[in-house]
């Protein structure tokens, strides 16, 4: 009979507790109906001042919660999470640079009209 | 007895004997998608920079289908729950499990890129082609980068099945589909982005 070795947890094994399927269809639900909240809020007339505003508080919910639930973030090791959140807030400095450059500079970008 | 089923025992037990203690597939698998962050960042805000600079063609108010994106939208994010799927599936050693939901994952990936080949044909036919205008070049290069990579995804992810058909998805079985599911759930993410910013986010 095989015996089932029970090892101590370890930094690195915080992983292993990946929610279960029940879960993940839980969160593709979630998913869907804030994308359908989005493409709703878009046709909505009169919400100019809102639409942006909520377009991107709901992208970001659906970002999160891929990054955390899908890609597992929530329950992998927290170095992985620094790798992407790296990228991502080096993306950010690029794209402010780039549009400080541009803006200071329109005519470098032919964006002067 | 040793049983397939046993040899497809998740590997997230494991130890890792590196000087993090984490495999260093996954790291560098979340180093490469940082960087992707920052290549599909500079894609998105050099569209951001041009979208309203469409020339003698059409606008981007003009040219998107609203409805016909969003259904694509939900069609790729469903096909990250199929991911995720396959991904238990293995850490349970259901093979026949993995390779349904791997290719229910590469199927709704083929009718988003489907999609995007119909969207892109509309789009030039009513005017709006690579070197048109600023907006077009910019359009094309963020969208079109991502279909590439969503294609690429779907080659890795046939290329899952034809390893477990052929029983090559032995011990390293489990990582192998976490680290191209990692990818597909980027690729995804990646497009949550766009559809609000290059879609849903109205110029002037």
């Amino acid at each position: 009979m095989a015996s089932t070795e029970v090892h101590p947890p370890r930094e690195s094994e915080e992983l292993g507790h990946h929610p279960s399927p029940k879960k993940y269809v839980w969160v593709a639900i979630i998913l869907a109906i804030v994308t359908a909240a989005e493409v709703a809020i878009y046709y909505i007339p009169g919400i100019d001042a809102f639409l942006i505003p909520g377009l991107i508080v709901f992208a970001v919910l659906k970002f999160v919660m891929v990054a955390l639930y899908f890609m597992h973030l929530k329950f992998d090791s927290k170095l992985f999470r620094r790798l992407f959140v790296t990228g991502i807030v080096l993306a950010f400095v690029v794209f402010t640079i780039v549009l400080l450059t541009f803006f200071l500079r329109p005519e470098a970008a032919g964006i002067s009209g | 007895m040793a049983t397939n089923d046993t040899a497809l025992t998740p590997p997230a037990h494991e130890e890792h004997h590196t000087s993090t203690g984490l495999d260093n597939t996954k790291m560098a698998m979340w180093a490469f998608l940082g960087s992707e962050c920052l290549f599909f960042g500079s894609l998105i805000s050099t569209y951001l920079l041009y979208r309203s600079r469409a020339g003698s063609g059409p606008t981007p108010g003009e040219i998107y289908d609203i409805p016909f994106t969003s259904v694509s939208s939900f069609v790729l994010l469903m096909s990250s729950l199929t991911m995720v799927l396959a991904l238990a599936a293995i850490q349970r050693g259901d093979e026949r499990g993995l390779r349904t939901w791997l290719l229910a994952t590469a199927f709704l990936g083929m009718t988003f890129i489907g999609g995007q080949v119909y969207e892109f044909t509309t789009f030039y036919e009513e005017g709006l082609a690579l070197s048109k205008s600023p907006f077009g070049s910019a359009f094309f290069m963020a969208t079109g980068f991502h279909g590439a990579h969503v294609t690429v995804g779907i080659l890795m992810l046939l290329a899952l099945v034809g390893m477990s058909m052929a029983g090559r998805l032995t011990v390293d079985g489990a990582r192998k589909v976490e680290l191209i599911g990692l990818y597909w759930h980027f690729v995804d993410i990646v497009w949550i982005v766009i559809f609000t910013v290059v879609y849903l986010v109205p110029t002037e």
